[in-house]
This record gives C-alpha cells, sequence and structure tokens, in this order.
C-alpha cells in the first residue's frame, strides 16, 4: 500500500514536470534559464554580428560622402563650363548682347572716308575696352575685316554705307574719351570733310550675330 | 494501473496549474524528465516480465533522477554543462528505445 502511494506520488511528479517543462519550452523564455556559458557565446555572436553591421554603415557613409563629393565637384564644373561658354560665345559674337555703351554715327557725305578710318575707331574702341561692336549690321568678331575703297567700304564682304552707325559695349566714359581724343578718330572724321555724332547709353543692345565657324586645323592641345 | 492514473492526473495538473519553477531548476528539469521517463519504461517492463518491485521502482526512479540531475550539475561547474546534457539524453534515449522494444514485444507478441 505504501509503495503504491509512492509510485502513484512519483508518477504524479512525473506528470507534473512533463507538463511544466513543456509549457516552459512552448513559452520560449529560454534565456532567462539558459546557462552562462550558452548566453556569453550568443552574446559574442551578437557583438560580431553589430561590429559587421556597424562596418556595413560606415561603409555605406563612406560611399554616400564620395558620391555627394563627386556630384558636387561635376555640378561646380559644368557651372563653370557654362560661365565659360557664355563669355566665349560674346566673344565669338554668336549671342545678342546688352549693356552699357556708345553709339557713334559718321557721316561721309564727300565720300572720302577709308576703311581705315573705321579701322582706327574699331581699334579705339578695343583699346578702351569695348566687349562688343557692331558695324551696320555686322557684329564684329574675332576674324573681322573692313576692306575697300574710300566710299565703298566693305565689313566681312558686305558693303557699308553711309552714314556708318556703329555700336560698342563698355564702360561709356572710357569708351566715349577714347574715341575724342585730340587726333584721334573724330578729328579724323572731320579732317575729311565728315562728321560724327556720339552718345553714350546706358543700356544697349547689339543683335548681330556672327556664324560660329568649326575651326578646320587647330585643335585643343590637351 | 495507478501509476499511469497518477500521470495523467499529473499532466493535467500542471498544465492547469501552470507552476512556475524557480531559475535554477531550469537546466535540470528536462533531464530529470528524461531520466525518469527511462525509471517508467523500465518498471513497465519489468511488470510485463513479471519481476516488478515497487521498491526496485522507486529507488530506480529516484536515483534516476538524482543522478541525471547530478551529472548536469557537474557539467555546469565543469563547463561542459551542454554537452553532458547531451550525453545523458542521449545514453537514456537508448535505454528507453531498448525498454519500449521489449514492452512492444510483450504486447505485440513482435
Amino acid at each position: 500500500m505504501l509503495s503504491a502511494a509512492l509510485i502513484a506520488l512519483l508518477c504524479l511528479g512525473l506528470g507534473l514536470a512533463i507538463a511544466t517543462q513543456v509549457q516552459r519550452t512552448r513559452s520560449g523564455d529560454a534565456l532567462s534559464e539558459a546557462r552562462p556559458q550558452d548566453l556569453v557565446v550568443l552574446l559574442d555572436g551578437l557583438q560580431e554580428r553589430e561590429a559587421a553591421l556597424r562596418q556595413d554603415i560606415a561603409d555605406s557613409e563612406a560611399a554616400l560622402r564620395r558620391l555627394r563629393a563627386s556630384g558636387d565637384t561635376s555640378a561646380a564644373a559644368l557651372e563653370e563650363a557654362r560661365a565659360r561658354a557664355g563669355a566665349l560665345a560674346v566673344l565669338a559674337g554668336t549671342v545678342p548682347v546688352a549693356g552699357p555703351g556708345v553709339e557713334l554715327t559718321v557721316t561721309d557725305p564727300n565720300g572720302r572716308l577709308t576703311p581705315e578710318v573705321l579701322l582706327g575707331v574699331l581699334q579705339e574702341l578695343r583699346g578702351a575696352g569695348a566687349e562688343a561692336v557692331q558695324i551696320g549690321r555686322v557684329r564684329i568678331g574675332v576674324d573681322s575685316a573692313l576692306s575697300g575703297v574710300a566710299g565703298a567700304i566693305e565689313l566681312d564682304g558686305q558693303p557699308l554705307t553711309a552714314p556708318y552707325r556703329i555700336r560698342a559695349i563698355g564702360d561709356p566714359p572710357t569708351l566715349a574719351a577714347a574715341l575724342n581724343i585730340p587726333g584721334g578718330v573724330v578729328d579724323t572724321v572731320r579732317r575729311g570733310g565728315g562728321d560724327s555724332v556720339l552718345a553714350q547709353r546706358d543700356r544697349l543692345e547689339i543683335t548681330a550675330l556672327r556664324p560660329l565657324s568649326t575651326p578646320q586645323y587647330a585643335r585643343p592641345a590637351n | 494501473m495507478i501509476g499511469l492514473v497518477a500521470l495523467v492526473v499529473g499532466l493535467v495538473l500542471g498544465l492547469w496549474l501552470d507552476p512556475t519553477v524557480p531559475g535554477w531548476v531550469g537546466p535540470y528539469l528536462p533531464i530529470a524528465v528524461v531520466a525518469a521517463l527511462d525509471a517508467v519504461f523500465g518498471g513497465v517492463r519489468a511488470r510485463l516480465d513479471g519481476i516488478f518491485d515497487a521498491k526496485v521502482f522507486v529507488v530506480s526512479f529516484v536515483s534516476n533522477v538524482l543522478v541525471a540531475a547530478l551529472i548536469v550539475l557537474l557539467g555546469d561547474q565543469l563547463g561542459v554543462g551542454s554537452q553532458l546534457s547531451t550525453a545523458v539524453v542521449v545514453v537514456l534515449g537508448i535505454r528507453i528505445f531498448g525498454n519500449a522494444a521489449a514492452i512492444r514485444r510483450h504486447v505485440f507478441q513482435a
């Protein structure tokens, strides 16, 4: 009788233990009962993983910085190239320009004005810092040429007719002073029987354009 | 027969009461359960063989549980707790399979 009771007690305890263990396992709270060694191994693994992930973050951030920097650089280069293209377009006469400048009208009733006089006007304007010049309906470019004889002047092959209207963009007082210099252009024109009217303008538009010629032989050296 | 009834009652009680065990019991409880199962299977086999002795059963049950717990405790102290637990489970599992095979031969004559 005593042994039967003992057996029943043991089996009861076994059932209880099985049920308890099953529920413990099912609840999944394994960490709080794990051995310290297992926890240490687990922690090591987690720390390794954390270090790897941090490395990943650092790499990605470095790549981001690199890409951003290169983006900035190329944007700056593009901006600079645009500014340079604008300056070169003004110089080459492929874009209309506007700004302060002077307007010079030269009359030649006797037809004695030679191309050299107009060339002198152009030289004086350039010397005084004119950035864009238009004579008649022709824009002056780097390869402009005045030719012909007195009374039949040609600019870049196009005949010019008096009165000659010359527009130049630059600092108006400087340009006017250069043209009015004693013994200069205005005097020369007057000696030839002509007359000149000089007007300083705050805003002048030069709308004549030059076609852009592609160099046939010359290439940038670098 | 009374053992089976008590086992079922214990299972139901455990599921119903959902007792919480102290933390230090954690590693020992599963091993103790397996060891006790080994003792129970041995007892069933002995009964079918007609050589069941209540005293032997009780002593083997208790000693099985205690030895299993001691081995795990020793393993924990030596730093090989999880490996020794595995070893205990393997050995007890083999014994349970052997006893289960003997019981099967008795019950099914095969």
